[in-house]
């Protein structure tokens, strides 16, 4: 119990001490993470969208193993990008194993799925009222799908939260690509797992407790920007 | 949200993040190196005298190796004599520099059940722990660490080549994670002298065994071959190489203590 506070103090100690390596530290788990809920927003959302408004042979299996594809090991994704991008894989030349790029690829890979199946649940529900409307206005499948997302912004915006909750917390696939080198690859989860390596319990909570507080502080300021919840706007 | 800008934003990001890196050199080194604190004494160093930045990989030896042979990392700074030379063997590093050396140590329980505090060597500490089947907590990650470990108990007797009873837990991580481990199941363990000091989990355990000249643990550097990976920083690996054998290093390692021990004992050539 004792390194629980102790932990908290030691967040606190680091928040207002406003440690350099922190801020080093915090900047590329956001640049990281942000990016990454960024690109699989641009590819997560239209697809869901897509998958709404059009009616092909496979689409319920398409559905489902997009569905199953939220609980992708973020492990293997890490191993399979490593293989991909290591000097000795197919995109060796470019030079990107061990640099944040590699870090945003594997998390856009595990982000997507999951954006896109919330978004799919989501404008399935808003197209069953949207549905005669826009027919009867004989929009385009691409009007249909630019309606339903930007009506559906605010629901939409819970997708994209929940990709950034997934890749502000994953360890697995950034620790492999990345390699968790200081002042380069080193984001917030995996300098807490060195530090319990090393058994500092106590700065390893501080720097959780930093985690927990940024992932809130996005959720909060996102949300405000965006006017959710206020008793105007539904 | 004006998705052409943003996206614009984290491009221009992107790009900036790769062209601020100046000289840099990656290195895969042992969790021991990096656990132990000494890198964060070197690195600093090696920044100002050589204006190099290194980049390590902190991973098992194992991995480390392997990392070395696709070509990911410049160099790599292990402590597994049998797998370095068959690194070499296989042509993928261009030599081996032995650069310091310490010891493993048994770690364990202060009330020590198995006794393993008085004995001679090694294996006969381990014979005493497979007998009293007392917990032991293996690293089973194929680091130096482990290599060494499995080595020890070939000389064993009634465990087979390595022990596969419920008393031996391989717990597949690196050191500082297994010593976690250790320390929360009051378990015996293996562990290099260095990352046992820097440890801030001792719990109840404490170093019972050390001085068996078995247990002697020589790190070397090993540059990635380029004939073979013509990308690989040939000449910062050098350049880092002379730097680690050299008499800086040599200052800073020796005077590196903790608690008033020495953690490595320099000795290139």
């Amino acid at each position: 119990m004792n390194e629980i506070t102790q932990g908290l103090a030691e967040a606190g100690r680091l928040i207002f001490s406003l440690d350099p390596d922190l801020l080093e530290i915090v900047a590329l788990s956001l640049r990281v993470t942000l990016s990454a809920v960024v690109i699989a927003s641009a590819i997560g959302l239209p697809l869901g969208a897509w998958l709404v408004v059009n009616r092909f042979r496979f689409r319920r299996h398409t559905i489902a193993v997009l569905n199953a594809l939220m609980g992708l090991p973020p492990v293997v994704v890490g191993l399979v990008v490593y293989m991909l991008l290591s000097r000795a894989g197919p995109f060796g030349v470019l030079d990107l194993l061990f640099t944040p790029t590699a870090m945003i690829i594997a998390q856009v890979i595990i982000i997507t799925p999951l954006i896109a199946s919330i978004s799919h649940q989501t404008i399935r529900d808003l197209w069953a009222e949207y549905h005669d409307l826009l027919i009867s206005l004989s929009a385009t499948r691409r009007q249909r799908i630019a309606a339903l997302l930007w009506d559906g912004r605010r629901a939409l915006l819970t997708a994209m939260l929940a990709g950034f909750g997934r890749g502000i917390g994953e360890v697995g696939a950034i620790m492999i690509v990345g390699g968790n080198i200081d002042h380069s690859t080193r984001v917030l989860t995996t300098a807490i797992s060195l530090e319990t390596g090393k058994g500092n319990f106590a700065f390893a909570m501080g720097l959780g407790f930093v985690l927990i507080a940024l992932a809130v502080l996005v959720n909060l300021t996102i949300h405000s920007l965006s006017r959710t919840e206020r008793a105007s706007v539904w | 949200m004006n998705l052409k800008k943003t996206l614009a934003a984290v491009l221009a990001i992107l790009v900036y993040g790769q062209i601020a890196m100046a000289d840099d050199i990656r290195l895969a080194v042992t969790t021991s190196f990096h656990n132990s604190g000494l890198s964060d004494v070197l690195l600093p160093e090696i920044k100002a005298d050589l204006d190099l930045e290194v980049k390590l990989l902190v991973v098992g030896t194992g991995q480390a190796l392997r990392l070395g042979k696709a070509g990911d990392v410049d160099a790599i700074l292990v402590h597994s004599r049998k797998a370095e030379l068959a690194f070499l063997e296989g042509g993928f590093g261009t030599h081996r520099r032995e650069i310091m050396f310490n010891d493993f140590v048994l770690i364990g329980p202060s009330a020590d059940p198995a006794g393993i505090a008085g004995v001679k060597t090694a294996v006969e500490a381990l014979q005493k722990i497979a007998g009293a089947k007392a917990s032991f907590v293996s690293r089973g990650d194929d680091s130096g660490t482990h290599k060494k470990e499995a080595m020890l108990w070939q000389g064993v007797k009634g465990v087979g080549d390595v022990p596969t009873q419920g008393w031996y837990r391989a717990v597949g991580a690196g050191m500082g994670a297994s010593l976690n481990t250790a320390s929360g199941m009051n378990a015996y363990i293996m562990a290099d002298r260095a990352s046992w000091l820097k440890f801030g989990n001792k719990g109840d355990l404490t170093l019972l065994f050390s001085g068996d000249p078995v247990l002697f643990n020589q790190y070397a550097y090993l540059p990635v071959n380029p004939e073979l990976h013509p990308h690989v920083k040939k000449e910062l690996a050098v350049k880092l190489e002379n730097w680690l054998a050299g008499p800086k290093a040599e200052k800073l390692i020796s005077d590196y203590k903790i608690g008033g021990e020495l953690l490595f004992t320099f000795n290139a050539k």
